[in-house]
């Protein structure tokens, strides 16, 4: 600030002085600044609200609350540094495990079915023949627009016997459904209201894609004989292949993260744990068992693991996805 | 153009300075500085979550102008403890006052959020409560840690008009619950007596205390758990076998399940606290006047006893200054006659006030309207509460109720029930000497 205000008065020295390298100097050094001002407010968000949370949960996942004796009263409980422990503990913990494998259960259901559903919605939208495109595309997204918590209260309403008006028809017929809340099928229960919320995101995503392709490449197809179902499979699938990579890259992302269902879903029912999802046993141990450190670990070895999934599952699409691009 | 944009830069930055600076001033002030002038006036925040608690509050605030409290609203129990615990983490930003359930203050004490009250006025408000309630705010030693202020003596609500058709009595122990359970199922294949709730460790806890389980105990300078002992095993080994025989619903309570089928009539009765009226009337309102209360079911008739579901105390912060000032409010808001009716009249608690609780509750409540001595029969429930401790760890102990039953609810076997006892008593210790608590 201090040299922001002096800086004119030196100017008129120089003007004085006549012009010459000075003022040409003072310019340029405004000039190399300018680009930093400008990213300063940028930098500084990402700073606050990105680059500090991480090192914090970097220096707390490092920590352990020790007690001594009965742990009552003054200074009885104190910080230590924990080294790798909070690491090993989350790694080798059996519930950990265990929910990483239900989640990778729930993945491996809820992402073929979500994509295909997403794809078969967003060509059938963009074939010639559709009538009522613009309601069936907003009646397919409106879910979407729903929050997770919300369509999971509806769902778990519709999955209780005692409250569920198909349980109720299916009773009047005489057919004895089985409750989606059993343990064999609470996956499928869960994976469902995903679909549901996420067919209509990714099929926008698709079909956005598809309205971007020159419509001289359809003309010719149809010029060759080629059926609505040919020029679909050979020719619209081939192009928008990198926005389904992209969308399948989110959803895999979506799905470790999953938290909000389970967790909304889970005072209905006894099939699920406080640790079903990796990211509900993160809350758990944070907020129920008040074990902030073992938090911080698990979260870092999630976000690692995202991180290497990601990378690996693009480093094996990538050639065939946009191989075409380059 | 480049003077504007540094006068536009100079400007952002001045601003990012206030804002600072405004953060900087906006934490920590929630406590006030020493008093000592009995005349000089004291300010007291109060953390509760009781509805309606600010309109008692209000009452004295009139009379005691010197010390004016105001109550900052919470969103429930387990928030509050964890925003009170981050606060004393973080050194500053604690109220003087909170209202703690029995069941936290061990932990709260652990991590030194608490002042002691001993030296104060509040050490004479001991005749006032029963002296199972006393034990758990001195956690059994010299110290006192908060004033009780409200308990959720259990009893057995069931649906009069049912019972009437069955022709069945009101179960007196446990035997009996177990016959009458069954005959509702056989009367009704959809009906139960009432179910078992993995959802809800305090009931759990309640059904053990009344069995004379107590699940920590201070031993010399090392902690106990008893939860994996005779009576919790009693209670847990006689639920799982009514669960096998499918007599007793093995659902969560607090569905939308639940709640339908306590309106229509699938739930007969309800083992609940001195709390039920209010969420009968909010779940189940059709149903008024067809309820009535009756003790708990007994293990041992000739020593009748029940256990407390919820509850909870006023505490002082050890982040207060004003500590003599905050237990003088504490004492008075949960043992003065006017306090304890408003507590009553306007926040819906049962006191744990004993005195208190006979003067203010009279009439029952208009959901029971259908029984006069609603409050007689809960009133002496109240006084058969016998002793609980609280340890460190509680709400690791709960949560592994809600996995472990939710399992055993899930296998309906006895055996079941009985592997979660042991499982909620191994990862209750684990977790004790994992932290280096001493235990024996």
């Amino acid at each position: 600030m201090a040299a922001t205000a002096t800086a004119p008065t030196q100017a008129d020295k120089t003007a004085i002085a006549g012009p010459g390298s000075p003022r040409k100097a003072r310019s340029f050094k405004q000039r190399a600044l300018t680009p930093y001002a400008m990213l300063a407010p940028g930098i500084v968000l990402f700073l606050v609200f990105m680059a500090a949370p991480i090192a914090y949960t970097l220096v707390l996942s490092f920590q352990q609350k020790k007690v001594s004796g009965l742990g009552l009263g003054k200074g009885a409980q104190s910080t230590v540094f924990a080294g790798f422990d909070n690491y090993i503990r989350s790694v080798t913990d059996p519930e950990f495990t265990a929910s990483v494998l239900r989640v990778l259960t729930y993945g491996a259901i809820l992402i073929p079915l979500m994509l295909g559903f997403a794809l078969l919605f967003a060509l059938l939208l963009d074939s010639r023949r559709t009538r009522a495109g613009n309601f069936s595309r907003t009646a397919i997204f409106l879910p979407y627009a729903v929050p997770a918590v919300i369509s999971s209260l509806l769902w778990g309403f519709l999955y209780l016997p005692g409250v569920s008006p198909f349980h109720f028809v299916a009773d009047r017929l005489g057919i004895a459904l089985p409750s989606l809340l059993n343990p064999d099928l609470i996956t499928f229960a869960i994976a469902n209201i995903a679909l549901w919320g996420g067919v209509g995101f990714n099929m926008i995503v698709m079909y956005t894609s598809l309205k971007a392709v020159p419509q001289e490449i359809y003309e010719a197809a149809k010029l060759d004989g080629a059926s609505e179902i040919q020029t679909a499979l050979r020719i619209k699938i081939p192009i928008i292949a990198p926005s389904v990579v992209m969308t399948a890259l989110f959803s895999m992302i979506a799905t470790l993260q999953v938290f909000a269902e389970p967790t909304t879903l889970r005072p209905l029912a006894n099939s699920l744990s406080t640790s079903w999802s990796p990211l509900m046993l993160v809350y758990r141990d944070a907020f129920t068992r008040n074990d902030i450190y073992s938090a911080a670990a698990t979260s870092i070895i999630i976000a690692l693991a995202t991180f290497a999934i990601s990378f690996l599952f693009l480093r094996i699409v990538q050639k065939r996805a946009f191989g075409q691009e380059n | 153009m480049r003077s504007s944009f540094r006068a536009g830069a100079a400007a952002m930055m001045a601003a990012a300075a206030l804002l600072t600076a405004g953060c900087s001033t906006g934490s920590g002030t929630s406590t006030v500085e020493q008093n000592t002038d009995p005349n000089q006036k004291v300010e007291l925040t109060y953390w509760a979550w009781a509805p309606n608690l600010d309109k008692v509050v209000d009452i004295w605030n009139e009379k005691n102008p010197n010390i004016h409290v105001t109550v900052n609203k919470q969103d429930g129990g387990d928030p509050a403890i964890t925003k009170l615990l981050t606060a004393v983490n973080a050194g500053s930003g604690a109220p003087d006052l909170i209202q703690a359930e029995y069941q936290k203050i061990p932990t709260l004490v652990a991590a030194d959020a608490l002042a002691d009250l001993s030296g104060t006025d509040a050490k004479d408000t001991k005749e006032a409560f029963p002296e199972a309630v006393w034990n758990s705010v001195t956690l059994g030693g010299d110290a006192l840690y908060a004033v009780p202020q409200d308990t959720g003596p259990m009893a057995f609500y069931y649906r009069a008009d049912i019972f009437e058709r069955l022709g069945l009595a009101v179960p007196t122990t446990w035997d009996e619950y177990a016959a009458a359970a069954k005959t509702v199922h056989d009367a009704d294949p959809e009906a139960y007596l009432g179910t078992f709730s993995s959802n809800d460790a305090g009931w759990f806890t309640g059904l053990a205390q009344q069995a004379g389980a107590s699940w920590w105990a201070i031993d010399g300078d090392a902690w106990s758990v008893k939860i994996a002992e005779d009576p919790t095993e009693k209670v847990a080994g006689y639920w799982g076998g009514l669960v096998e025989q499918g007599i007793i619903d093995n659902k969560p309570m607090y569905t939308p399940e639940w709640n339908a089928a306590l309106n229509n009539g699938k739930q007969v009765g309800w083992l609940s606290a001195a709390w039920a009226p209010g969420v009968l009337s909010g779940n189940a309102g059709a149903t008024a006047g067809k309820w009535k209360v009756a003790p708990m079911p007994q293990w041992d008739s000739a020593k009748p006893a029940t256990g407390n579901w919820g509850g909870s105390s006023t505490a002082v912060t050890s982040q207060s200054k004003n500590v003599a000032a905050a237990s003088k409010f504490a004492s008075w808001l949960n043992t003065d006659p006017e306090a304890v009716k408003a507590l009553v009249d306007v926040a819906g608690i049962y006191p744990a006030d004993t005195e208190g609780a006979k003067t203010a509750l009279t009439k029952a409540p208009e959901f029971f309207s259908n029984q006069p001595d609603f409050y007689d029969v809960v009133g002496e429930a109240a006084q058969s509460v016998t002793s609980f401790s609280y340890g460190p760890n509680v709400n690791v102990a709960y949560n592994a109720y809600n996995d472990q039953f939710a399992k055993a609810a899930q296998a309906k076997t006895k055996s079941a029930f009985l592997d979660a006892v042991a499982g909620m008593q191994q990862v209750t210790v684990d977790d004790l000497k994992k932290t280096g608590f001493t235990v024996k």
